[in-house]
């Protein structure tokens, strides 16, 4: 709990007892896993939050808590927040899964959103981004651009999104550069900006000249560019301090029109548990900037295959695709089902090195 | 498998420069609880010297003067804990905690402008022909000062502790504040001053970690390091050589488990990612096996009527 929540939570107290706060006020609470200013997943979603404000004035109040931990932590600040009145609490990362089942249980007419999760309840949804689609092109850039044909990998923890992610960039890596290696190391954290810099630090000292990230910090995009003739995305915001380089390109998760839509039924009180999961053709997925570090042809490339995605003229999951041990995943011009993805617990045929369990 | 990809000189370096931040939290933390206080604003007060070096770096474009600054912002943040427990004798615990979440609050607020910039780069020292000797070249002569300060500080610490009166008085503090009180000793000055020590400490180590291993400032960067000082000190059983020991060995194995992560070696991930917890706990409590306890005074408030 930070100033910045403390003070949120004392203009909050004030606010309550000189009896400003109308009653019928849609209270919105956030749970993030890192700081707001984090630079990277939470401080979008806390972007988010501050588009709903802009959204609905005073017709809204929002309140958030930062850097809460994955498990039972959450489940006593979710707890706290829908006591104080919240109407709908958004809870913004994988590990609160299972919090959020319980906690929604026991108060049936306040209503949950979780974002990446699978599991959801009458007032339960679910909601996350087709960050695999921005992988794609990630992939590409990296594959194409690779001298020492060695990609590195931080990987946060081993859950279907994150390995989404790693295939989906090993696919289009070998498609344009069939000598490429990934090297995958698992920080298990989120948000630890000296593991995760130790991490980048690691891949390339052993040899890799691009560097992806699933973990929230720019961490890693400084030691790139302490180390130099590396190059990096941005992830789930643009990092754009770091470009032109290292940092070439990057996913930017947009949840904003989502987080109105969702406030705006909770107030028409059309809201129903849903399950969404929208990608660069919705604009839940953006790619930032490609830097002129990228060569021209490479660049027409990306942006080429961003257009068919959002067009849905190109799945990022097409087959033929194996799988790592070799058995058959996709069929010539298969494209990957929802379930599996959403579920996905293995690797591509290619990746070395198994996932762990 | 591809052990070959590991760089040996490169692994040693890195790790040495991972284990420095911990080296001055726990060397700093060590002496504080030596004088019988026990601080668990480490965290906090870590953070504060990060972005307080941080942005006196960049804007005087001096590392150097940056770390300074953060010595002295760990400090005064530190002298608010000294206030709470030595002047107004609260709770050590509650207001040790508090510490911490106030240092990342402060340490946000102060920061806010901060986020994105690259720092100046603090060089390494030119040990001239040194640094050409075969692998310990590379290894122990490639580094900027804070680094040897930092063992610097570890064997100064040790020296005054036990050679020097004012390592003992300090330790009679820590072990008895009534007898030291009785014999004349300002038990509260020579605590604070501790805390101080302590303080300016932590900030050090925070500075070491947003100005050269990271480098940068991110809010809540420090990511919990100044927890683990604080159970290296106690794993350390109150030795500094055997923090720093400690220090080695957790950014050591963390350092190697992440290289061995990166070359495919086929040991499990997650017994990978434990192992600098469970290896630097086992070989400190195995080493602590002899007598050695905790400060008798750690943690007791003292006041001079008791």
């Amino acid at each position: 709990m930070k100033l910045s929540t403390l003070m949120t939570s004392a203009a909050l107290a004030l606010g309550l007892a000189s009896g400003a706060v109308a009653q019928d006020k849609t209270k919105v609470g956030f749970v993030f896993v890192g700081p707001v200013g984090d630079g990277g997943w939470t401080y979008e979603h806390n972007e988010g939050r501050l588009a709903v404000e802009e959204e609905f004035g005073d017709k809204v109040e929002t309140v958030f808590v930062e850097s809460v931990a994955e498990g039972p932590d959450s489940e006593r600040v979710m707890t706290q927040m829908a006591l104080d009145g919240a109407d709908l609490i958004f809870t913004t990362s994988f590990g609160y899964m299972d919090p959020t089942i319980y906690v929604a249980k026991k108060f049936p007419d306040v209503k949950f959103e979780h974002a990446t999760g699978y599991k959801r309840a009458d007032n339960v949804s679910t909601y996350s981004a087709r960050f695999y689609e921005g992988r794609a092109i990630q992939g590409h850039i990296a594959g194409s651009m690779t001298e020492s044909n060695i990609i590195g990998y931080i990987g946060s923890f081993p859950i279907p999104e994150v390995i989404r992610g790693i295939n989906s960039a090993y696919i289009h890596a070998k498609k344009v550069n069939p000598d490429v290696q990934f090297k995958i190391v698992w920080a298990y954290t989120w948000f630890d900006p000296a593991k995760e810099a130790d991490a980048a630090k690691v891949l390339i000292e052993q040899g890799a000249d691009v560097v992806l990230q699933h973990t929230d910090s720019t961490a890693p995009q400084a030691a790139a560019q302490e180390a130099g003739n590396v190059i990096t995305f941005g992830q789930a915001s643009d990092m754009a301090q770091y470009g032109p380089k290292p940092r070439v390109s990057s996913i930017i998760d947009d949840w904003a029109p989502y987080y109105i839509e969702r406030v705006k039924a909770v107030m028409d009180g059309t809201w129903e548990s849903t399950d969404t999961w929208d990608g660069i053709g919705p604009g839940m997925v953006g790619i930032g900037e490609i830097s002129d570090a990228v060569p021209a042809d490479v660049k027409a490339e990306a942006l080429e295959m961003k257009d068919k995605i959002a067009s849905g003229e190109y799945h990022p999951f097409t087959g033929p695709i194996n799988k790592q041990d070799g058995s058959a995943w996709l069929a010539e011009g298969e494209t990957a089902d929802d379930g599996t993805l959403a579920g996905m617990n293995f690797y591509v045929e290619g990746i070395e090195g198994t996932i762990p369990q | 498998m591809d052990l070959s990809a590991i760089n040996p000189l490169l692994f040693v370096a890195g790790f040495l420069v991972a284990a420095t931040p911990l080296i001055f939290a726990a060397i700093g933390e060590l002496v504080v609880e030596k004088s019988g206080v026990l601080n668990l604003g480490v965290e906090g007060m870590m953070i504060t010297g990060a972005i307080c070096g941080f942005a006196t770096a960049v804007e005087t474009g001096s590392p150097l003067l940056g770390f300074a600054a953060a010595a002295v912002g760990g400090a005064v943040l530190s002298l608010l804990f000294a206030f709470l427990t030595q002047v107004a004798l609260a709770n050590q615990v509650a207001s040790g905690l508090s510490l911490t979440l106030f240092g990342l609050g402060l340490s946000a607020l102060i920061g806010q402008s901060y986020v994105g910039i690259k720092p100046p780069r603090l060089g390494d020292i030119d040990f001239g022909r040194l640094a050409d000797i075969p692998v310990i070249g590379p290894i122990l002569f490639t580094h900027d000062i804070i680094l040897y300060l930092g063992i610097a500080l570890v064997a100064g610490v040790w020296a005054v502790l036990k050679f020097t009166r004012a390592g003992l008085i300090l330790r009679a503090v820590g072990e008895s504040h009534d007898a030291a009180h009785a014999l004349g000793y300002k038990v509260k000055r020579i605590r604070t001053m501790a805390i101080l020590f302590g303080g300016a400490c932590a900030g050090l180590g925070g500075a070491y970690i947003s100005l050269i291993r990271v480098p940068q400032w991110t809010e809540g960067m420090t990511a919990g390091i100044g927890w683990i000082a604080l159970a290296l000190v106690v794993f350390a059983s109150w030795k500094p050589w055997r923090a720093l020991l400690g220090a080695y060995l957790f950014g050591g194995i963390t350092q190697l488990q992440l290289n061995l992560q990166g070359a495919g070696v086929a040991i499990p991930v997650e017994y990978l990612a434990m192992s600098p917890y469970i290896i630097t706990i086992i070989v400190l409590v195995v080493l602590s096996a002899d007598k050695s306890a905790a400060p008798a005074s750690l943690g007791r408030t003292f006041h001079a009527s008791n």
